[in-house]
């Protein structure tokens, strides 16, 4: 029945529809100048915390396959990746834009000070190879084996996500949010690891 | 609250207020939660009346104020100054209050005072941050005793005309305009003047990112970001370009004398 759902003909336009709501949320309500006194920080935020949570839905999605065996997922993965690295990208632009007004010499200062930014752009730039190869053609080309070699640098980049966010919360020592967000990457590497030691 | 105009110098800067709305409901009052909105939406659980502020240690005459003491003691000022956040935003509010200096006149601190020590209210069945461990409770500020005699350093019970908002530090705080915000400790209970230096609560937190002096420096970056430029709440919308930090967040001309010959790079 689900698995039905998740091969219907509309079920990817659905998708991409649910995975842009809450970027347009934003926009939108950016230029309605609701997003509260600090709208810039607001906004950047915002897609930080959008990039992480479609990070930790992206790695579900395998041991969600496993769980329930609901294959057709496997469909989505791809485009959970591609959102992902869409919302991590207006999430730096608006960084970029909104914080550092485009003043590239003071970008450059700013990235290389604040080493949370710099594991911040570290992990958005490891994002590119895995965005870049993200269609069929790419995957044919490359050979199965090492696309998928390629693309568990994801691990790597969930690390790096984690660790921007441990920083930015660090310096106020306020660990709630990021005790949620370590869990549930952890868990999932865990499962994966579990995984690979049994040899499955 | 009724308040003249403050004669003090630098008291009245000529910058747009920042409005009500926002400075009510953008703080930084962890006892309320670490979200900025958490403090207006759950400090109206914070009881403020009875209230008293007991200023004690190296003084000739340490004495329990209430309120209503507080309110009477001096003539209330109003003064619109600049506030400067650590994490790099800005405001400009209208206080009304009168200079700390004219309370601890009141109990005569004795040769022993060098430093003064605030402390905050923390109770737990009013405050829900408190369950948190984001610091050490109760919230903990110091100053040396000289720049809590400045006539700048404002002991603040009001602010747009009215009794300060719960979100804001009622009933009574402290507001040191050439310094970070979580210098200006919020909803006192106790003055303590003391011969050492003492250790405030961001310090014990995180020594290496928030110094004892705490003066607002565009030179000398937070470890984690810069204080260069700062984003004004309310002014600076969302594609204006930040303004540039003041040296003492403007009052240097008032202040810079208190740290003549200071490796303020050193004792940040």
């Amino acid at each position: 029945m689900i698995q039905r759902w998740l091969l219907h003909p509309a079920a990817k336009p659905v998708l991409w529809l649910l995975l842009a709501a809450p970027a347009a949320s934003l926009v939108w309500r950016g230029f309605h100048d609701t997003l509260g006194p600090n709208p810039a920080e607001a906004l950047i935020r915002g897609l930080g915390d959008w990039t992480l949570r479609l990070l930790c839905l992206t790695l579900l999605i395998t041991p969600l396959r496993r769980w329930t065996g609901w294959h057709a997922l496997a469909r989505w993965r791809r485009n959970l990746g591609v959102a992902t690295f869409l919302y991590g990208t207006l999430h730096w632009l608006a960084y970029a834009w909104l914080d550092q007004g485009l003043d590239w010499p003071a970008l450059v200062h700013d990235v290389a000070k604040r080493p949370f930014i710099l594991v911040g752009t570290a992990a958005w730039l490891a994002m590119l190879p895995l965005a870049a190869t993200s269609f069929n053609a790419a995957i044919r080309a490359m050979g199965g084996r090492r696309w998928q070699d390629l693309h568990k640098t994801v691990y790597g980049i969930a690390l790096a996500a984690l660790l921007h966010f441990f920083w930015v919360k660090a310096g106020k020592n306020d660990f709630a949010e990021v005790a949620v967000y370590g869990l549930v990457v952890l868990g999932l590497l865990a499962w994966r690891w579990r995984r690979w030691r049994i040899g499955d | 609250l009724s308040a003249g105009r403050s004669s003090v110098a630098g008291a009245l800067v000529m910058d747009k207020p920042t409005s009500y709305d926002d400075l009510t409901h953008y703080n930084n009052f962890y006892e309320f939660g670490t979200d900025k909105s958490d403090p207006g939406r759950l400090a109206d659980s914070l009881q403020t009346r009875p209230w008293t502020v007991t200023i004690e240690g190296a003084v000739q005459k340490p004495r329990t104020f209430g309120i209503d003491d507080l309110l009477k003691l001096a003539p209330l000022e109003e003064r619109i100054y600049r506030l400067r956040c650590v994490e790099g935003w800005s405001m400009v509010i209208p206080w009304i209050g009168y200079s700390l200096s004219q309370l601890l006149r009141q109990v005569e601190p004795t040769g022993n005072a060098k430093y003064v020590e605030f402390v905050s209210q923390a109770n737990p069945a009013q405050m829900p941050g408190l369950r948190s461990g984001v610091l050490d409770w109760p919230y903990r500020e110091g100053l040396r005793l000289d720049e809590a005699m400045h006539p700048l350093t404002l002991l603040a019970m009001g602010l747009y005309g009215e009794a300060l908002p719960k979100q804001n530090g009622a009933p009574v705080r402290v507001v040191l305009p050439w310094k970070y915000g979580f210098k200006s400790a919020k909803s006192l209970v106790k003055i303590r003047l003391v011969e050492q230096q003492p250790v405030s609560s961001w310090t014990r937190a995180a020594p290496q990112e928030y110094g004892f002096f705490s003066n607002v420096n565009p030179h000398v970056d937070h470890p984690r970001w810069s204080q260069a430029t700062e984003r004004r709440i309310g002014e600076d919308g969302l594609f204006a370009r930040k303004r540039p930090t003041l040296m003492f967040n403007g009052y240097e001309a008032q202040v810079g004398s208190l740290y003549a010959g200071m490796d303020l790079k050193k004792y940040y």
